[in-house]
C-alpha cells in the first residue's frame, strides 16, 4: 500500500524556519528523497540557517531518514547555521540513542526549548 | 507475488507452518510483506514495543534486500520466510546478490562515524531483535524476536540455543 506523500509544514518566526513532519511515518523513499530536497532548499536559501524541525506527528522512521537528517544537519554545519530538533516521542528518541546520533543532533523537548537554545545571528 | 507455505522448521520450534513470499525487488511489495508479518503479529498478541522493533527492523532488512542485495533489479527477487507464534516471530530475508560480511561495517556509533548517512541498518536490527542471523555468504538475514509479553527473558536465550 503507499504511503501517504511526504509533507513538510513549515512556518516562519523571525530567522528561524520550523519545520514539522505531517508524515507519521518516514519510511518510504520516494517520502524520504523528498523530505531531503524540502529542507536542502531551505538550507540552501538561508544566510545562515537556523532551523528547528518538530518530530511531533513521527511514530515510525528508518536509517534511511537518519541518514537524510544527518546530511542537512551537515548542510547547515557549513553554512555555519543551526539546527535543531524537537517533540520526539520516547520510542523515537531511543533510536537516537541506539545509534548514539543524540550526540550529533541538538534535541530539545518541544520547539519552544529549541528556539530558547538558539545563538542570536 | 508468490506465496506458499512450507514446512521448514527451525532446531527448539514448534510446528506452525512457515510462509513463503517470493517478490521482485521492489520496495512497493516489500512494504506488503511487512504488513502481512505485522498483522501475524499483532494476530499473535505483541505489545506494541515489540511492533514497532519489528517492523523497525524488517524495513532495514527489506531495504537492504532490494536496494543493496539486488541493487534493485526487478529481475532479481527477495524471498521472504516468516513463522509467527505467541512466542515468537521469525523472519528470514533472502536476496539475489553476493553478499557480504557484516563483521567488515564499520562501527556508525563511533565519533568518526557519526555524521556517517547510512550503515545504521544492521545496528538497528541487532538492537531491536532478539537474534539477528546472517547466513555465511551474508545474503540472508533471519530475525528472529520473541513475544516478551508471552515468554520470560530467561528462557530467550535457551530456545535460541
Amino acid at each position: 500500500m503507499a504511503q501517504e506523500p511526504a509533507r513538510l509544514k513549515i512556518t516562519r518566526t523571525g530567522d528561524t524556519v520550523q519545520v514539522e513532519f505531517t508524515s507519521r511515518k518516514i519510511l518510504d523513499e520516494a517520502n524520504i528523497a523528498d523530505i531531503g530536497e524540502q529542507l536542502s532548499a531551505i538550507v540552501e536559501k538561508e544566510e545562515r540557517p537556523k532551523i528547528i524541525i518538530s518530530f511531533a506527528a513521527v511514530d515510525h522512521l528508518s536509517s534511511a531518514a537518519l541518514g537524510t537528517l544527518i546530511t542537512i544537519n551537515n548542510k547547515v554545519k557549513q553554512k555555519s547555521g543551526q539546527l535543531r530538533l524537537s517533540d520526539i516521542n520516547p520510542q523515537i528518541y531511543e533510536v537516537f540513542l541506539i545509534t548514539k546520533l543524540n550526540k550529533l543532533f541538538r534535541i530539545y523537548p518541544t520547539v519552544k526549548d529549541a528556539q530558547d537554545s538558539l545563538q542570536p545571528a | 507475488m508468490k506465496r506458499t507455505r512450507s514446512k521448514l522448521k527451525l532446531a527448539g520450534s514448534c510446528d506452525t507452518p512457515w510462509a513463503t513470499i517470493d517478490f521482485c525487488s521492489c520496495l512497493h511489495k516489500a512494504r506488503q510483506v511487512e504488513e502481512n508479518v505485522l498483522t501475524a503479529c499483532q494476530q499473535h498478541h505483541f505489545s506494541e514495543s515489540d511492533i514497532f522493533a519489528i517492523k523497525l527492523a524488517l524495513e532495514e532488512a527489506l531495504v537492504n534486500a532490494c536496494k543493496h542485495g539486488n541493487k534493485m533489479d526487478p529481475t532479481k527477487h527477495v524471498k521472504v520466510q516468516f513463522r509467527v507464534t505467541d512466542q515468537r516471530a521469525d523472519v528470514a530475508v533472502e536476496d539475489e546478490g553476493p553478499g557480504f560480511n557484516p563483521g567488515e561495517l564499520p562501527d556508525p556509533t563511533i565519533e568518526e562515524n557519526l555524521e556517517m548517512s547510512h550503515g545504521r541498518g544492521i545496528l538497528l536490527m541487532r538492537a531491536y531483535m532478539s537474534s539477528v542471523v546472517f547466513n555465511p555468504t551474508g545474503n540472508k538475514v533471519t530475525l528472529t524476536k520473541f513475544n516478551d509479553a508471552y515468554s520470560p527473558a530467561t528462557s530467550n536465550s535457551a530456545a535460541l540455543g
